[in-house]
């Protein structure tokens, strides 16, 4: 190893240039943000209200904390199939500390982001060290996790309902807000200063841009991405955490699918999954975009058949512009 | 050019959006009504939803039908509610996937007095006004007895269930078990599995029971997508006629075996009637009316010799 790390400053590294950069994606995706919010705000007279708008903000929390952490590993080039199921393995461990070991909620909390981060930590080394392609080791993961929540929890809702202040971490209100949604937008906040600002980020776009040029420039690849993939499953841990708080329980049997929300999100805020492209704040605006288009279709009654189509085609739309702001770049 | 596109592509939403959401612009001075369910897709719950709109239609009300795409989507069902309760509906029917998690938006309706009808599932609260459901654990004590007569009263049995987690999957398993414990004792539990309702995962578990157990005699699949996989296992290990299959719901498939002998009869709930009934309690509770705190809308053990007969036809679906 030589010890003393040229770095270059890495292809993907987002620029100023509004066509070189997700920016575009970025503007393309708030701006139909606002366009959807403004039309469903006209459409009825029921969505513009504080209480639905409040909805929204809960229903994207969750969604939203799994998206920015997916965003760190879909930058380096990989993919995390897991984080749904290792979510709920966060919840039913936070459960296990609180509920049946009777333990302060604190060291539940911590529990739970442990074991998620414990997760993400596997799943890297099985990426880096052992060469196994990050979807086969994230998808074994991913089902390693949903039997052992099912295992630990007895296949049965683990319930907070004795331990009543753990609700507080995502229905207390801070200014009539859920504190759900304060969590969600610090953890974005913080997430953005460790992607544009730190060492950490700089190797996340580094591995993804390419990840041979970052080994040859005396980065530890394997160690960074280790690392990356933990933070992702510390995020899981905390979305985990955040939806046993809502739901008063930790469901084993949920989480499967959730990984495509994420990644979705993540996809429409402009991350690249060839990696080496994607910013925080886009990937929070891809969130919102989902769950303010799936919240409308549902208050203007859209039969629930359609409703999924239309999300769908909205995900396919926002890569294609994705593949065609790309061609412009080169 | 760049311009053109976000254009386009915004204008294409916005199209998309507003074709769909059609005549539902105007403001409604009609009676609302949402129903939310465990599920959309499985035809028991499009069943549900025929009962739901025959009596929308009947009691000249609006309603819409939502679920999860999967029973374990509690946080999902729990936006629907929220979303549902935003509408300001005049009552909302509700079949809860985990009755813990939904209280604190029933404490909501409640606070906004808007009735919450409880259907195919109760809650543990004293906040819905009344709830139509069958009566799980007895329908597949039924299902143990029909089982334990047509085996007679011996030997090895198994059975597939949708899922550990949820409360019908419970209900029937427990139903089924403990009637069988405790009244048949020279009848013997092999295996109980779960095949999450998939049919094809429930072949494979039921499949792989059979091969473990050659002296197998009866097997019971504790919902449609459970029996079908029973069913699938029979046929391609050509072992019909040597295992009693016992199902349950309805579809094609059940009511093809059943015609055919494959399988030896099912258990049917009345799924039409659940919808029916929740509907039309809601409508009484929006009046003023009393309702029945618990609509039972029973249950029916069907064979070959009653399965066309006008009291059972009805309750079955394709």
């Amino acid at each position: 190893m030589r010890n003393v790390p040229i770095v270059t400053e890495p292809k993907g590294v987002p620029q100023r240039s509004l066509f070189r950069s997700s920016a575009t994606q970025k503007i393309l995706a708030f701006a139909s943000l606002i366009v959807m919010f403004i039309f469903f705000s006209l459409a009825s007279p029921n969505f513009a209200n504080v209480n639905n708008i409040i909805g929204i903000l809960l229903s994207t929390a969750v969604n939203g904390v799994l998206a920015v952490g997916t965003t760190f590993v879909i930058i380096t080039g990989g993919i995390d199939l897991s984080v749904g199921t290792v979510m709920t393995f966060g919840a039913v461990m936070t459960g296990v500390f609180i509920t049946f070991l009777k333990l302060p909620i604190y060291i539940g909390v911590l529990g739970g982001l442990a074991a998620g981060a414990l997760c993400g930590f596997i799943s890297g080394s099985l990426t880096a060290r052992m060469k196994i392609p990050p979807f086969i080791a994230t998808l074994g993961m991913m089902m390693i996790t949903k039997g052992l929540s099912l295992v630990i929890s007895g296949t049965k809702p683990i319930y907070f309902t004795d331990t009543l202040p753990f609700m507080n971490i995502a229905m207390g209100t801070v200014l009539g807000i859920p504190s759900a949604v304060w969590i969600f937008f610090g953890v974005a906040i913080i997430a953005n200063l460790v992607l544009t600002k730190t060492a950490l980020g700089r190797y996340t776009f580094a591995l993804g841009s390419n990840e041979e040029a970052a080994r040859l420039s005396g980065i530890n690849v394997d160690a960074w991405k280790i690392g990356i993939y933990t933070l992702g499953g510390a995020f899981s841990g905390l979305a985990g955490i955040i939806m046993a708080s809502r739901l008063a329980s930790a469901q084993p049997a949920l989480g499967q699918g959730y990984e495509m929300e994420a990644i979705a999100a993540a996809v429409i805020g402009g991350t690249s999954l060839s990696g080496g492209e994607g910013t925080i704040l886009g990937t929070v605006i891809g969130a919102f975009v989902m769950s303010v288009l799936t919240n409308g279709l549902r208050i203007l009654s859209i039969p629930q058949e359609w409703q999924t189509v239309v999300v769908g085609s909205v995900v396919i739309l926002a890569v294609y512009m994705d593949i065609i702001r790309r061609k412009k770049a080169h | 050019m760049k311009k053109v596109r976000i254009g386009f592509t915004l204008v294409c939403l916005l199209l998309v959006v507003s074709l769909l959401s059609g005549l539902s612009l105007a403001a409604n001075p009609r009676i609302y009504i949402p129903v939310i369910s465990k599920g959309f897709q499985h035809q028991f719950w499009q069943a549900v939803k025929l009962g739901a709109e025959k009596a929308a239609k009947e009691f000249d009300v609006d309603i819409t039908f939502e679920g999860p795409e999967s029973e374990a989507m509690v946080d999902k069902q729990i936006d629907m509610l929220q979303t549902a309760l935003s509408k300001n509906p005049k009552a909302i029917c509700l079949a809860a996937l985990d009755s813990k998690a939904v209280i604190p938006l029933l404490m909501q309706a409640k606070a906004s007095n808007i009735p919450v009808i409880g259907f195919d599932s109760g809650v543990d609260s004293d906040i819905p006004v009344a709830t139509a459901a069958t009566d799980n654990v007895a329908a597949a004590a039924l299902a143990a007895d029909k089982m334990a007569q047509l085996i007679g009263g011996k030997g090895e049995v198994a059975v597939i269930v949708h899922d550990q987690t949820s409360r019908t999957g419970i209900d029937r398993r427990d139903g089924f078990v403990n009637r069988i414990k405790s009244k048949y004792r020279n009848i013997k539990i092999v295996d109980i599995q779960y095949g999450a309702g998939d049919h094809l995962k429930s072949t494979d578990l039921a499949k792989a029971i059979m091969q473990a157990h050659p002296n197998l005699k009866g097997f019971f699949g504790a919902n449609e997508g459970s029996a079908i996989g029973v069913l699938n296992a029979v046929t391609e290990l050509k072992k019909t006629g040597k295992i009693v299959v016992v199902g349950y719901d309805s579809g094609k498939p059940q009511i093809d075996a059943v015609h055919s002998g494959k399988m030896a009869g099912a258990i049917t709930q009345n799924p039409i009637g659940i919808g029916y009934e929740a509907v039309k309690a809601a409508v009484m509770a929006i009046k003023g009316q009393k309702v029945k705190k618990v609509i039972d809308t029973g249950f029916f053990w069907y064979d070959r010799t009653n399965i066309d007969s006008a009291q059972i036809k009805p309750l079955l679906y394709d």
